[in-house]
């Protein structure tokens, strides 16, 4: 049953995904959505469902199988005054997109000297699980980071999905908008009217003392299930969301890792060079002398993502892993603690509900 | 043996029309003599940037930026001096922007590969060959969308060289634009190198208008080296496209007549002789218009053109460099 509180309704991440952007189109004639199959019948796991109907085949269509230059179409069509939201459905193919998107949407407004702007968003979606496999399971976030000029989002759930998604498409710049597949049906409280959650502002999702968890996307919700694990063994773990991954909110993690002294991320991707790669350095970069912070960065195994489910287990973190490397930094002379398998296997379905 | 076929015989019979000879004239003379300036003051190292000189090939600019209006849009190429002032951009911007100068088009942060003037509907270009291609179409795509439905629909104008045709975003962009039927007009100057490399070590045949009809884009492939067929050509794709058809394709054949990058000639370099560029510059379209324009008038209008340049690079050589303090000024909106 939906109940209707001051927060809003409980939703799916994908119907405010959805709802975020009919309600951007009935507001600004000039953004459209276009991808592949953003308007057939699976309208990208229901994320377009009704924006065809709506809006019409000139502002919801499909695409040829031409990533490249789709993406230039996008950035050009922005240039000249137009609010794309270009969609992939899933983020591995963004690698076709990596000439335009790092060489002119990134640059143009810096390399024509301000005369021009960018407003595109990118919507594209992580997948995990059911055998994904090596290509279909990229979190590439952080190759986007590495580059100035472009916007980096992955909100965790349904209410920041949606007011992500209106900030994303009124921001002048590109944004790259990092969906997670699991987090589709999860819900949480949104409002119905418009509103943003705004770029560069990190959320302290649960308040803790001993040590500070930083998730990206889906791991946002295994951060708060690892967290639920680490208070039984007297561990209390504050977890923060950073929703923006560019612009960065250092100072939030920060000043969390100041009074926790400990440091771990959760990252939707591989550690190398990664996200958490960025919020660890940034942090103690900030902190300086008075660092003295323990960190630990958790991604992904050093691999192809493996289909076969043993393996792909082995592959992603999980609340398990959080929670014993989490225990290991506030007790580095206690042997190593690993809570019940059995007790953290679904937790990428517990549902956060916020109210936010 | 020579590469780059010399031009046929010219196909137009010269317009009776001495304004639109003037006006061709003026773009055509303007450009080369901004160009021979740049390569006269490079060695003093005073410009900032790599340079990449159209002369020889400025027709192909002049001829289909005069089938445009102002308010069309065109993406030229690193090698886009010629198009750049063809539609209108702005000239002092231009050098000052070679200068690395405060002042410059793109306030010293683009260099010549990357020279833009909004205003003028001059939409930029890549240094990464092909890479405009995608964003004129997508230009194209808001025209299309924005379309009036009448004559003063807007349309755009795509240059790109030869190399550009084999990049995997030419293929994807013909396709699209011809799927939505976009108001585009693709551009090939096919000087037959990209850098050093000829024509016969990179295509496996040459029917390149071939590869694009496919898509049920008409093309068209000049080979003349004159400066009226262009326009011509140009006008009638312009007229089709704002009556609301698709795209076209020119591929003009032309020749560059200094090295890839800098200032000189390359022919004592050995991977193309000099043999090659003497029947086009036997035709150059500059030369071969000013002898249809009465010589007091050539006279007057070389006065004006000089003085022009010479203000620009006086403009560029006494405005501001950008301050360091502005480094990071538009990295973001």
């Amino acid at each position: 049953m939906t109940t209707s509180t001051p927060d809003g309704r409980l939703l799916r991440y994908v119907d405010a995904l959805r709802e975020a952007v009919a309600q951007e189109m009935r507001r600004d004639a000039d953004v459209f959505v276009f991808g592949l199959d953003v308007d057939d019948h699976k309208s990208i796991q229901g994320s377009t469902a009704g924006l065809l109907a709506e809006f019409g085949a000139e502002r919801v269509f499909t695409t040829p199988l031409s990533e490249d230059a789709m993406t230039g179409v996008a950035i050009g069509a922005a240039m000249a005054g137009m609010r794309p939201i270009h969609v992939h459905i899933r983020m591995d193919f963004l690698l076709l997109c990596m000439n335009q998107l790092i060489n002119i949407a990134a640059k143009a407004r810096a390399m024509y000297g301000g005369s021009v702007t960018v407003p595109l968003v990118v919507r594209s979606m992580v997948g995990k699980s059911w055998g994904q496999g090596a290509q279909h399971s990229q979190g590439l976030h952080s190759m986007f980071m590495h580059v100035p000029g472009l916007k980096v989002v992955a909100p965790s759930n349904a209410h920041d999905a949606k007011g992500c998604m209106i900030a994303a498409i009124r921001d002048d710049n590109p944004v790259i908008f990092m969906e997670h597949r699991l987090l589709y049906p999860t819900e949480a409280y949104v409002p119905e009217p418009a509103y943003e959650v705004q770029p560069g502002k990190a959320r302290v999702v649960a308040p803790g003392s001993d040590v500070t968890m930083v998730g990206i996307s889906n791991m946002v919700l295994e951060c708060l299930r690892a967290r639920e694990l680490l208070a039984e063994v007297g561990v209390s773990a504050e977890v923060i969301d950073p929703i923006w991954l560019t612009p960065l909110d250092i100072d939030t993690i920060a000043e969390s890792a100041r009074r926790t002294r400990r440091l771990l991320v959760a990252d939707n991707g591989w550690t190398a060079c990664g996200a958490g790669a960025e919020i660890v350095a940034g942090v103690l970069e900030r902190l300086g002398p008075e660092g003295g912070v323990a960190v630990k960065r958790v991604g992904f195994a050093a691999t192809a993502c493996p289909p076969s489910p043993v393996l792909e287990a082995a592959f992603y973190p999980n609340p398990g892993t959080v929670a014993s490397a989490a225990h290991a930094l506030v007790h580095p002379a206690a042997p190593v603690w690993t809570p019940d398998p059995e007790r953290t296997k679904l937790a990428h379905q517990v549902q956060f509900r916020g109210p936010f | 043996m020579s590469i780059v076929p010399a031009p046929v015989e010219a196909q137009t019979p010269v317009p009776d029309d001495p304004a639109l000879i003037e006006r061709l004239y003026r773009n055509l003379r303007l450009t080369r003599l901004v160009e021979d300036e740049v390569a006269r003051v490079y060695p003093t190292d005073v410009i900032k940037s790599p340079v990449h000189l159209s002369i020889g090939q400025e027709f192909v600019s002049v001829g289909v930026c005069d089938a445009l209006e102002p308010s069309d849009h065109v993406s030229i190429t690193y090698r886009g001096h010629a198009a750049y002032l063809a539609k209108g951009g702005d000239l002092n911007a231009m050098i000052a922007e070679m200068y690395g100068k405060k002042t410059g088009c793109a306030q010293g942060r683009g260099g010549s590969m990357h020279l833009v003037d909004m205003a003028a509907g001059v939409i930029g270009a890549s240094a990464v060959v092909g890479t405009s291609i995608p964003v004129a179409t997508g230009f194209a795509l808001a025209a299309k969308r924005k379309a009036t439905g009448t004559a003063n629909s807007g349309v755009v104008a795509c240059f790109i060289g030869d190399g550009a045709t084999e990049e995997g975003c030419f293929a994807e962009s013909l396709n699209f634009a011809a799927l939505h039927r976009l108001p585009i007009l693709f551009v090939c100057e096919n000087n037959g190198y990209a850098i050093h490399e000829p024509l016969a070590k990179r295509w496996a045949t040459d029917r390149l208008c071939e590869r694009v009809a496919t898509y049920g884009i008409p093309a068209t492939r000049i080979e003349d080296g004159d400066v009226f067929t262009v326009r011509d050509a140009a006008a009638a794709a312009v007229r089709a496209m704002r009556a609301g058809h698709g795209p076209a394709f020119l591929e003009v054949m032309c020749y560059r007549w200094r090295e890839h990058v800098g200032p000189s000639e390359d022919f004592n370099q050995g991977y193309r002789p000099a043999s090659d560029m003497a029947p086009w510059a036997a035709r150059d379209e500059v030369a071969r218009l000013a002898a249809l324009l009465p010589p007091d008038r050539v006279a007057a209008l070389e006065a004006e053109i000089a003085a022009t340049v010479a203000a620009a690079f006086a403009f560029a050589e006494t405005s501001p460099f950008p301050l360091s303090e502005d480094l990071y000024d538009h990295v973001y909106a």
